[in-house]
């Protein structure tokens, strides 16, 4: 493995053995230690369109293990805007850098990018393609919570046509034999193809509208939001995306150990009357970006992390 | 035999190349794939929808003066996987070749996504298009990894 482009670049025991060293730097990710692993490594964060999460969340976990990082900048003011080709950036961050991360519009960009650089790449998103880095820290999320990643009941809902964090998850939670079901408004459902994919695959797959009916037996729901320019007018927005929140109320009779994650942000998927209640996770899930990214860093710069660290509870 | 009449149907050429064995409706498209159309100094012959043993019915297309490059014979692969192709020198065949996909199609034509990293032309690296499967022809984008339409493929060959 050179870099990350899509969660195929992982086998299972690979998603495993990163996310067991994640759990292991939960101090340092928290600051509770210091733990210069990557001193004098350079990450070059790349983002040719704006992520301010991602983007502060690699940044963040480079920090934490010692490392610096380099910033494209604004590329409304880079060489990018005058015409620059991608292999030509990349060939100069190539030079700068031992790591780099990148967000792309454009779809098959961090493989592109992979091709031309000595350096891994980590891909931080690519058009509507692939965001494995956030995958990871959703598998973290999951793994924390239950203990183990095989044969989960999840539930996706909302999104699933355009949102490509449900595209990669779903891939990964089939590899673990987890049963999904899907739920969305029928415009927004899961292409068909990648539907067809994850059922080659042996997935117990289930698609339905119903979002509240299927939230009894999960043991995840993971919950994304509907866009308003998806809808042809408001009415019809309002109508539909109805169906896909929660309240405090809806969790009344769900299993004790069932997780709520979302990518946020939010807009009004998730009531906040939901965040006191023991299920909730969507807070720890975006904090959980930092030290699975710290872990995939240490990874694909050949850095062992230790098998004990200390300092506070893990 | 049925073939050898076939082959009387137009004229026998000098030098050049012959195509048999195209799928019946697909010569055409050969003549734009190898950029033959547009070329009005090349005598072309072309023959459409005759009997054949193999496939039921084929096309055929003679070309004068030129011989096939193995580029062009990539390229062939795309539309006639299962062409095959003699190379005429003074009346007889010269040459057997044989079309061949290999593992990839390399910058022969470019990925049909509109949102892929490859449509800016400038970028340097090689159009790639893995073959998934050959029967049926399956191809994916290297880079996206999109699955491509054939029909829509043939008119963006480099
Ligand atoms: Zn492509």
């Amino acid at each position: 493995m050179k870099g990350l482009i899509t969660m195929d670049d992982l086998t299972n025991e690979d998603i495993l053995s990163i996310l067991d060293d994640a759990a292991r730097l939960l101090p340092v990710a928290r600051g509770k230690t210091y733990l210069p692993l990557l001193e004098g490594k350079i990450l070059g964060n790349l983002f040719f369109e704006p992520s301010t999460r991602t983007r502060m969340s690699f940044e963040t976990a480079m920090k934490r293990l010692g490392g610096d990082v380099v910033n494209l900048g604004d590329v409304k003011t880079s060489s990018v805007v005058k015409g620059e080709t991608l292999f030509d950036t990349i060939q100069m961050v190539d030079g700068y850098t031992d790591i780099i991360a990148m967000r792309h519009p454009r779809q098959g960009a961090a493989r592109y990018a992979q091709d031309a650089a000595r350096v891994p790449i980590l891909n931080g998103g690519d058009g509507a393609g692939h965001h494995p880095t956030q995958t990871m820290l959703d598998l973290f999320t999951i793994l924390q919570s239950h203990g183990t990643l095989e044969g989960l009941t999840v539930v996706l809902a909302g999104d699933l046509r355009y949102g490509r964090t449900v595209h990669s998850l779903s891939h990964a939670l089939v590899r673990f034999g987890c049963k999904l079901i899907l739920s969305s408004p029928e415009l927004l459902r899961m292409p068909t193809e990648i539907i067809a994919d994850l059922r080659e695959h042996g997935a117990d797959v289930i698609e339905t509208e119903d979002l509240l009916g299927n939230i009894n037996d999960a043991d995840v729901v993971y919950m994304t939001r509907i866009q308003k320019e998806r809808f042809a007018d408001e009415d019809e927005y309002t109508k539909v995306a109805g169906a896909y929140k929660l309240h405090d109320r809806d969790v009344a009779n769900v299993k004790a150990e069932m997780i709520i994650m979302h990518p946020l942000p939010r807009v009004d998927e998730i009531h906040p009357s939901v965040d006191s209640t023991r299920h909730a996770r969507y807070f720890e899930q975006a904090f959980n970006g930092v030290v699975a990214r710290m872990a995939l860093l240490c990874r694909l710069l050949n850095i062992e992390v230790p098998a004990e660290i200390h300092g506070g509870e893990a | 035999m049925a073939d050898e009449h076939n082959m009387r149907r137009v004229t026998a050429i000098r030098n050049g190349t012959v195509i048999d064995h195209i799928p019946s409706g697909q010569s055409l498209k050969v003549l734009e794939l190898l950029n033959i159309a547009r070329d009005t100094s090349v005598p072309v012959s072309l023959v459409m929808n005759v009997p054949s043993k193999k496939m039921g019915s084929k096309d055929i297309v003679k070309v004068e003066d030129r011989e096939l490059t193995q580029t062009e014979l990539d390229r062939l692969a795309l539309v006639a996987p299962d062409s095959s192709i003699a190379i005429i020198r003074a009346y007889t065949v010269a040459e057997k070749l044989e079309v061949n996909l290999g593992k990839e199609v390399r910058n022969v034509v470019q990925c049909t996504f509109s949102n892929c990293i490859t449509q800016n032309l400038r970028e340097p690296l090689p159009h790639r298009l893995r073959v998934t499967s050959t029967d049926p022809l399956t191809l994916r984008c290297h880079y996206c990894q999109r699955p491509q339409d054939l029909d829509e493929l043939i008119h963006n060959l480099l």
